[in-house]
């Protein structure tokens, strides 16, 4: 299983808790991607996910037994070529940047159209961030909320000027192409600012996390 | 046990719910709109005169008419209530036949006279550590019910000197009665009966420090499962009185598409904010005013407002100037871009607030809108003006429309985060 071939469809996997919901979603994606596989709880993901190796899992961040975070610690280290995209009911701060921090590549919420769901699960699978404006709205609120407090790390915790433009800007509901025409940059380097972003969020380091959190009355 | 206005007061009959022998005394007392606990003393007191108080309190027990069965019949009645005023109530007699009796003096007559000041301390402690009191202790404040033992909500002090007082004169009444049996003349004898007194106030709290152990558990899972019973209870009302009634609504009106839409999109809205958001007032705080504005916009069009606000504030005039425009902006995208879409996005800077209104639709030409035409110019361009801020609209046919609007702030008036702590 190599990217080798450009036409390839992508394989997809489901894990939700509700059964309409994932009947709903295949019958949408069918025409887009293959649905290889669903799973409605946090074991029965971790093996069938193991077994099948999808491209993509689409992941539900609220289910039983730890929900998606629960799924994504038992899959980061061992499968780390399976990108998963976080797609919940949920816009809570706390869930998406949760799920953000523990490994998923992007956060849709389910009110979200197929044709776009496609297209994020395209951009994930390309290895790139997907971002919603309500989640880069997070993100922006978690790294401006206390700009003079002390960094453990600057260099890891603090997002660029560039980054946080381009961060401003998709929560104005700007694509890509809309931003990198917009700051006179290329589709890649806002693509690149984006994913910045992301692993800066996953790396950030316990200190920054736990502030976060306190700042939310979360702990 | 709160005072009952005298229009209404309930009829005199025998209390069914918080009875301890047989509901007169909290029957009387509800009547009256006093505590029972007063009527109860007064019973009491009455009753090392002849027994007085026995001959009345059978009295009313043959007269009053039982409570008519309700539907809450209350807790079942705990002979643990009337121990304190047995106690109470044979210290009393004591006294009495003491003082007006045979024998006061001697041995015998001091050796009773200690004997009724522990029945009677007794009784006092025992009451102040019943379970109901217990209870309302706990209720006052649930983390600490020890505490609540302490700082009661309206006699702490009484309760206090009750307590204590009642617990001196055990004490008093035990050391009294280990002198009197061993009449020794050295202060050994005295350091022995305080060393005995301790020991039987030990056995005391060994015998009843597990049975209050227990009931203080029993009335924390009981209080406990209240609250998870009075959750689940609001989350229904909720669900009935949301959901379902949006549900019907949709059901009913399914070939209508907007208002299917605009129904389902204020469910989902009101749900998230009862599920996620903590509540903030609107015309206190800047994101909570957006977010209403947004709603309205939603409700009124039919669209859906993808509102992110990263930080908060508190809102004054020039603030609420802002909201406004940032409003009239969605009314327009709403009106003219023809989309089901509008993004709201707001910043609270250190220096300045800015909100942007972007939507993909049909967009114009700003130079060829007429003068006549009041939204824009008066409603968002002036109205900024007016409080010192500024906007602009940029927008080109078929490629949507985006209104900016800035606010210049003072610094200090500045709180970063959504609770803005």
């Amino acid at each position: 299983m190599t990217d080798s071939e450009a036409p390839r469809r992508l394989r997809v996997f489901l894990v939700d808790d509700h059964a309409m919901f994932r009947a709903g979603v295949r019958a949408e994606l069918g025409v887009h991607v293959d649905v290889i596989g669903e799973a409605s709880t946090v074991s029965e993901a971790v093996n069938r996910i193991a077994a099948t190796e999808p491209d993509v899992v689409l992941l539900d961040v609220h289910m039983p037994e730890g929900g998606g975070r629960a799924v994504l610690d038992a899959m980061r280290r061992t499968h780390p070529h399976v990108r998963f995209l976080a797609l919940s009911v949920s816009d809570a701060a706390e869930d998406v940047i949760g799920l953000i921090r523990a490994g998923a590549r992007g956060y849709v919420t389910k009110t979200i159209s197929p044709d776009e769901l496609a297209a994020a699960i395209r951009r994930v699978a390309e290895g790139d961030a997907v971002f919603s404006p309500r989640l880069a709205g997070f993100v922006l609120d978690a790294f401006a909320a206390r700009p003079d407090a002390p960094v453990a790390d600057p260099e890891l915790d603090q997002l660029t000027n560039r980054e946080r433009e381009v961060l401003r800007l998709l929560a104005r509901g700007y694509a890509y192409k809309e931003i990198a025409k917009e700051l006179f940059i290329s589709i890649k380097t806002v693509e690149t600012h984006v994913s910045n972003v992301l692993r800066k969020l996953q790396m950030s380091n316990r200190y920054e996390l736990s502030r976060w959190a306190a700042d939310r009355r979360l702990v | 046990m709160t005072a009952v206005p005298t229009e209404q007061r309930p009829r005199l009959d025998r209390s069914r719910d918080q009875r301890v022998v047989a509901g007169v005394a909290s029957g009387i007392a509800r009547h009256l709109g006093i505590p029972a606990l007063r009527v109860r003393i007064a019973f009491v007191v009455l009753l090392p005169l002849s027994g007085l108080g026995l001959l009345l309190y059978a009295a009313f027990w043959a007269v009053l008419p039982l409570q008519a069965r309700t539907a809450d019949v209350g807790q079942r009645r705990n002979f643990m209530h009337l121990l304190p005023f047995i106690a109470i109530g044979l210290g009393l007699i004591l006294v009495q036949t003491l003082a007006f009796g045979f024998g006061a003096l001697g041995v015998t007559g001091l050796a009773g006279w200690l004997v009724a000041i522990i029945a009677v301390g007794a009784g006092i402690i025992w009451h102040e550590s019943d379970p109901e009191r217990r209870r309302q202790w706990s209720e006052t404040l649930p983390r600490v019910p020890w505490l609540g033992a302490v700082v009661d909500e309206s006699d702490r002090r009484a309760f206090l000197l009750r307590f204590i007082g009642g617990g001196v004169l055990v004490a008093v009444g035990i050391i009294g009665v280990v002198a009197v049996y061993s009449p020794a003349e050295n202060f050994g004898a005295v350091i022995n009966g305080i060393l005995f007194a301790l020991v039987g106030l030990a056995g005391v709290a060994v015998v009843a420090g597990p049975v209050l152990w227990r009931t203080y558990n029993q009335l924390r899972a009981e209080r406990e499962g209240r609250i998870r019973e009075q959750e689940r209870a609001e989350l229904a009302a909720m669900v009935h009185d949301q959901v379902l009634h949006t549900l019907a609504l949709i059901q009913r009106n399914a070939a209508d598409v907007k208002s299917v839409q605009r129904l389902a999109r204020g469910q989902e809205r009101s749900l998230r904010n009862w599920l996620y958001k903590p509540v903030a007032s609107p015309t206190e705080r800047f994101a909570a005013a957006l977010e209403q504005a947004a709603a309205e916009v939603e409700d009124t069009f039919a669209i859906t407002v993808e509102t992110v606000v990263v930080g908060d504030r508190d809102t004054d005039e020039r603030v609420g100037a802002l909201v406004a425009a940032a409003r009239e902006a969605l009314v327009n995208a709403a009106r003219h871009a023809k989309v089901q879409t509008v993004s709201l996005y707001a910043e609270v800077e250190p220096d300045q607030l800015s909100v942007f209104v972007r939507d993909r639709g049909a967009g114009f030409d700003p130079s060829t809108v007429g003068d006549h035409r009041h939204g824009v110019r008066g409603s968002i361009i002036g109205r900024m003006q007016r409080h010192g801020g500024r906007a602009t609209i940029i927008s080109e046919p078929g490629d949507g429309t985006e209104v900016r609007l800035f606010l210049p702030t003072a610094r200090d008036s500045v709180t970063a985060g959504k609770d803005g702590s």
